[in-house]
C-alpha cells in the first residue's frame, strides 16, 4: 500500500507543484531590496560609523587630551599629543585616527569623559587613496561640525541606556 | 515587383535573406530579453528587484551586457585545439538558429514548410550535443570535459523519451509537418488528451536545454561552468545565445505540439495568430525560469534514473495506450 501511495504521489508531482506554488507566492510579494544609494535602511542611534570630534555650543572643542581613548584603543589607531594652551587649559595639538587601523569597536567613545570623540552615523567615507583615511584633528573637528545636530540627537536617544 | 522577387535569382536571394532576418532578428532580441526576464523573475522570486539601473526598469541591461561581452578579449587556452575550440560555439549557435527555419509562427508563416518538419527539429536539436562535446573536448580542461560528458549523456537520455512523446503526438496527427500538427489541434489542444505527455515533454525539454534542475553540465557550484569554462568574450556569448535560443525553440516546440501553436484557446481571436504563438512561448519560458527559481539541481544518478527508469517506460506505456485507443475507437487520422 505504502508503495502505491508513494508512487501515486510522485507521479502526480504534488510536492513539485506545491513548491512551484510557494515560489509563485513569493513572486508577487513585496521586495526586500533597498535601492541603496537612493534609499537607505534605518540606522540605530548606537551605530558606529565615521569618527567626529565635537565642540561645546560656544565653539570650544570638548577634548581635554586625557588620552583615555588612545589608551583604550585596541587597534592603537589613535595618536594624541597635547600641550597646555596660552590660556592654561590642556588641549590636544595633534589628534590622529588611522581609519584603516580602526576596528570601529566604539571603545574610544565609551572611554571619553566629555563626549568629545564619537562615532557618527556616516558610513560612506570611502576614499580613493589610503592617505585620505589618516584622519587628523582638523578633519575630525570638521566631521563634528558637519554632523553635530545628528550626533547630539543620537547621544540624547541613547542617554537613558548609558 | 512580384516578378523580380520570385523569378530572378538575385530577387530570390534578397527575399530569402529578408525572410531569415525577419525571423532571426526578433529571435535574438527575444534572447536578449530572455536573459533580462530571467534575472528579473529569479530576483522577484527571491524577494530582490533584479537589474533596474540601466534604463527604465533596467530595460537596457541586455545591451549593456552585450557591449561588455563583445569588447572582452577572446582567450584561447594554450592547450586547446584552436580550430575546434572556435568552431564549437559557432556550431551551437548555428544549430540553434537553423532549427527555426521550420517553425510555423502563424498559419503559413514558415520559411521552410517541409513535410519532415518535426524530424528536422528533432535532428537539429540532437546535433546540439556536438557543439557541447566539441567545446568540452577542445578546451583541454577537466571541468569542461566533465561538463561535456554529463551534457552528452543527459541530452541523449532525454531524447529517447522525448522521441516517444513526439511519436504519440504524430500518431494523433498523422503528419510530420509542423503546420499540420497545429491544424490538427483545431478542436482540442493536445495538452488536454495527452496531458502526461505534455508534462514529460516539458520536463525533457528542461533537460534537453540543460536548464535547472537539470543543469549538471553547467553545474557552476561543482564544475564551475561545465563545458564553457574556458570560453570568454563572444565565443562565450555565442554559447549563451545558442542556449537561450534553444530554450525559446523548446518552448516553441511545446507550444506547437501541445498548445495549439498560433491558435487561441477555444478558437478565440484567430486573427492574432503570431501573437498567440509568442504569448504561449512567453508563458512557457516563464515556467522555465519559475522552475529554475524553485528546484535544486538533480544529482547525476537521479537524473539518469528519472530519464531511463521513469520517463522512458512511462512514455512507452502511454504511447502504446494512445495507439491502442486510436485503433480501438477508429480515431486514427488518414485511416
Amino acid at each position: 500500500m505504502a508503495f502505491i501511495d508513494r508512487t501515486a504521489r510522485s507521479l502526480l508531482l504534488g510536492e513539485l507543484v506545491s513548491g512551484l506554488g510557494l515560489t509563485l507566492r513569493y513572486f508577487f510579494k513585496r521586495k526586500a531590496t533597498i535601492n541603496y544609494p537612493y534609499e537607505k535602511g534605518p540606522i540605530s542611534p548606537r551605530f558606529k560609523g565615521e569618527h567626529a570630534l565635537r565642540r561645546y555650543p560656544n565653539g570650544e572643542e570638548r577634548c581635554i587630551a586625557c588620552k583615555l581613548c588612545e589608551a583604550i584603543c585596541p587597534a592603537q589607531a589613535i595618536t594624541i599629543e597635547a600641550e597646555p594652551r596660552d590660556d592654561g587649559s590642556r588641549r590636544t595639538t595633534r589628534y590622529d585616527i588611522d581609519m584603516t587601523k580602526c576596528i570601529y569597536c566604539g571603545l574610544c567613545e565609551e572611554a571619553c569623559p566629555v563626549d568629545a570623540i564619537v562615532e557618527g552615523p556616516n558610513f560612506e567615507f570611502a576614499t580613493e587613496t589610503r592617505e585620505e583615511l589618516m584622519y587628523n584633528k582638523d578633519k575630525l573637528l570638521e566631521n563634528g561640525d558637519r554632523w553635530e545636530p545628528e550626533l547630539a540627537r543620537r547621544l540624547e536617544l541613547d542617554a537613558p541606556y548609558r | 515587383m512580384y516578378d523580380f522577387f520570385y523569378n530572378t535569382d538575385i530577387g530570390l536571394v534578397i527575399l530569402t535573406v529578408a525572410e531569415a532576418l525577419a525571423l532571426l532578428v526578433p529571435l535574438l532580441i527575444g534572447v536578449a530579453y530572455l536573459t533580462y526576464a530571467e534575472r528579473k523573475v529569479l530576483a522577484a522570486m527571491q524577494l530582490r528587484k533584479g537589474p533596474n539601473v540601466v534604463g527604465p526598469f533596467g530595460l537596457f541591461q541586455p545591451f549593456a551586457d552585450a557591449i561588455k561581452m563583445v569588447t572582452k578579449e577572446t582567450i584561447i587556452p594554450s592547450g586547446a585545439n584552436r580550430a575546434l575550440f572556435l568552431m564549437a560555439p559557432m556550431l551551437t549557435f548555428m544549430l540553434a538558429m537553423l532549427a527555426w527555419a521550420v517553425v510555423p509562427v502563424n498559419d503559413g508563416w514558415v520559411s521552410a514548410d517541409i513535410n519532415v518538419g518535426i524530424l528536422y527539429l528533432f535532428a537539429i536539436s540532437s546535433l546540439g550535443v556536438y557543439g557541447i562535446i566539441i567545446a568540452g573536448w577542445a578546451s583541454n580542461s577537466k571541468y569542461a570535459f566533465l561538463g561535456a560528458m554529463r551534457s552528452a549523456a543527459q541530452m541523449v537520455s532525454y531524447e529517447v523519451s522525448m522521441g516517444f512523446v513526439l511519436v504519440t503526438v504524430l500518431l494523433c496527427v498523422g503528419s510530420l509537418n509542423l503546420s499540420d500538427i497545429v491544424r490538427a489541434q483545431r478542436h482540442m489542444w493536445f495538452c488536454i488528451p495527452l496531458f502526461p505527455m505534455f508534462i514529460i515533454f516539458f520536463i525533457s525539454a528542461l533537460a534537453e536545454t540543460n536548464r535547472s534542475p537539470f543543469d549538471l553540465p553547467e553545474g557552476e557550484s561543482e564544475i564551475v561552468a561545465g563545458f564553457f569554462v574556458e570560453y570568454s568574450s563572444m565565443s562565450f556569448g555565442l554559447f549563451f545565445l545558442g542556449e537561450y535560443a534553444n530554450m525559446i525553440l523548446m518552448s516553441g516546440m511545446t507550444a506547437i505540439l501541445f498548445l495549439g501553436g498560433w491558435m487561441g484557446p477555444f478558437g478565440l481571436w484567430p486573427q492574432l495568430g503570431v501573437l498567440w504563438f509568442i504569448l504561449k512561448i512567453c508563458a512557457l519560458l516563464f515556467v522555465f525560469l519559475w522552475v529554475r527559481a524553485t528546484f535544486p539541481r538533480y544529482r547525476y544518478d537521479q537524473l539518469m534514473r528519472l530519464g531511463w527508469k521513469v520517463f522512458l517506460p512511462f512514455s512507452l506505456i502511454w504511447l502504446v495506450l494512445t495507439a491502442g485507443a486510436l485503433m480501438a475507437f477508429g480515431w486514427l487520422p488518414n485511416a
